[in-house]
């Protein structure tokens, strides 16, 4: 008997521990953001939520500045690669064409990838062909890692899209354009919505190949890396603050939304 | 992030309309398909043309001409050898150590939490919540966890479990412990997104049939979650081989750890030894490539691709 409840808690116990264990370094960070901190941000010197109110006032607003070129890019990265990944989700889900499987492979390998291979074989590319490298590089660069993701995630969307819809809506006389505009783009606009955030997250937190392609421009993981060596100050981990809230803020209203849906769905039908 | 890749993959394809041919098929795909040709395969090839050329006569640094010189790969195996190893063999253990951690923390997401979906998806939420704080941070939050004046390390030494002398970071230890942690939500999200699909009824036949928890687990759960360890462990593998954050020397790394990534970016960034990075790199790939190849091919698991 006692071995079975012990059995019993084991598990519980041990999902308990590890998903603390994951929190770890993202409180770390958050009690961080509150650390009157000097120059570098190491040592707990007290409480202070000066670092909140003035974040822009370190450094004449380097670490605001580099923010900002983070969303800057992330935004016009995954306005391109949510376009560009929707158009061949349809694709792919719904004609036929030959070189599928060479479009598959050519889809799936960005994936399979390490990302030093991308960003260098990038700058390679930009550096034989005489292009300095600024913000549209970075942009450039992001968007081609995303694409293969906005794929994936918009092509189980349309999988599941109900050709009866569509159907209908052509019976009814609707043109093409009008068929896509009032049917399919709003039952496929969850999908898109996802990859898109899932893009401009994949943008805003990449390092590696921003690094290969950026040349004097600083993103906020690259201001991060170079200030590694001589200090973080707290600003920093005011702005991965914000940003984990918002972010954990669309997801879980995402969730309640979806799980909404479901519910009310069920009801129906 | 694959996640969302991976767990829409698992969605049952519904009966599709049968596909037509049309020329608006072309011109859905080329846009797209043009983009990756153009910053994907043809950064490839300069890739591979860089990794053939020769300094140029002039003895410039950073500058180099166009030839065939393919002793390039042979001296950058001779140098690099051992952060070739380092980083295949680091990789390898975070993706053990992930996996070992992942797997009971899924089961219990995707199967026993199954009765309580509310629960089940905070949990997913906490899965990926280190993605939603800057890479960089939560790495530098870890060094200073490990460092030497930290509670953690101060108190094993204390009591005597860790050499009054010893550090954490910048060994071989705390890179793999950063790896294995950054990666960890790559590995339990497809292994969730097997077992949430896991059937019970094949669990409780197992039983019927007399065999023990352990013997049902075996030949029963761990095979039909295959797909989902194999994700999972590539998701883990690929950008664990080729990272350079963990065991660079301002994060998790020291003089001796430094990995693959590390050599190519100082040779790349720093350098200005083009064909020295661009050569390690394509071995990398290479590598990388092989080691899925055969992987996937072993497991069964082809779909997957």
């Amino acid at each position: 008997m006692s071995r079975l409840s012990l059995g019993k808690w084991l598990l519980p116990l041990y999902t308990a521990l590890a998903l603390i264990f994951l929190m770890v370094p993202i409180v770390y960070t958050f009690i961080f953001s509150f650390n009157d901190s000097l120059k570098s941000n190491i040592t707990w010197r007290g409480f202070t939520l000066d670092k909140w109110l003035n974040v822009c006032a370190v450094q004449n607003g380097a670490v605001c500045q580099a923010f900002g070129n983070s969303l800057i890019i992330g935004l016009a990265a995954t306005l391109i690669a949510t376009t560009l990944g929707t158009m061949i989700a349809i694709a792919l889900v719904r004609y036929r064409f030959r070189f599928r499987s060479s479009t598959s492979l050519l889809l799936f390998l960005p994936m399979a990838t390490p990302e030093v291979v991308l960003g260098a074989g990038l700058a390679a590319q930009f550096l034989s062909l005489g292009v300095p490298k600024d913000m549209l590089t970075i942009i450039l660069a992001h968007t081609m890692f995303c694409i293969s993701f906005v794929v994936v995630t918009v092509k189980a969307r349309v999988a599941g899209l109900d050709p009866a819809l569509e159907e209908a809506g052509r019976d009814l006389y609707g043109s093409p354009g009008q068929v896509f505009a009032r049917i399919t783009f709003p039952l496929l606009l969850p999908g898109i919505l996802a990859a898109a955030l899932l893009s401009f997250a994949l943008s805003f937190d990449d390092f590696i190949i921003t690094n290969f392609n950026s040349g004097a421009v600083t993103t906020f993981p690259k201001y991060i890396y170079i200030s590694a060596s001589r200090g973080i100050p707290a600003e920093a981990n005011v702005i991965a603050s914000a940003v984990f809230i918002l972010a954990l803020v669309i997801v879980v209203t995402a969730q309640v939304s979806a799980a909404a849906r479901a519910k009310r769905q069920a009801r129906l039908g | 992030m694959a996640f969302a890749a991976f767990a829409s993959t698992a969605a049952p394809p519904t009966d599709a309309p049968p596909r037509r041919r049309s020329p608006v098929a072309l011109l859905l795909l080329l846009p797209g398909i043009l983009y990756l040709v153009l910053f994907f395969l043809a950064p490839l090839v300069a890739l591979i043309l860089t990794s053939l050329q020769a300094p140029s006569e002039f003895g410039d640094i950073g500058m180099y001409s166009y030839a065939f010189r393919w002793e390039n790969y042979v001296e950058v195996i001779g140098q690099y050898w051992p952060h070739i190893l380092r980083s295949f063999g680091y990789a390898l253990i975070a993706t053990v150590l992930a996996l070992l951690f992942s797997y009971p923390l899924a089961y219990f997401i995707g199967v026993t939490a199954r009765r309580w979906p509310l629960l089940q998806s905070l949990m997913l939420v906490l899965v990926i919540a280190p993605f939603f704080i800057s890479f960089l941070l939560r790495t530098l939050a870890w060094k200073q966890l490990l460092s030497d004046e930290s509670f953690l390390v101060t108190s094993l030494k204390a009591v005597s479990l860790l050499a009054p002398d010893a550090h954490l970071t910048g060994t071989a230890f705390s890179v793999i412990f950063g790896l294995t942690y950054n990666f960890i939500p790559f590995m339990t999200l497809p292994l969730y997104t097997t077992l949430e699909r896991l059937d019970l009824r094949y669990l409780e036949a197992g039983n019927d049939l007399y065999a023990s928890g352990f013997h049902t687990f075996r030949t029963v759960t761990i095979p039909l979650s295959m797909p989902g360890i194999v994700a999972g462990t590539l998701l883990t593998f690929i950008p664990a081989a080729g990272d350079y954050i963990n065991a660079s020397r301002d994060f998790l790394g020291g003089a001796d750890t430094q990995m693959i990534g590390n050599v190519i970016e100082a040779n790349f960034l720093v350098l200005l030894n083009y064909p020295a990075a661009a050569s390690l790199s394509i071995i990398l790939m290479t590598v990388i490539l092989v080691i899925v190849g055969v992987y996937v091919k072993r497991s069964g698991t082809e779909e997957l691709l």
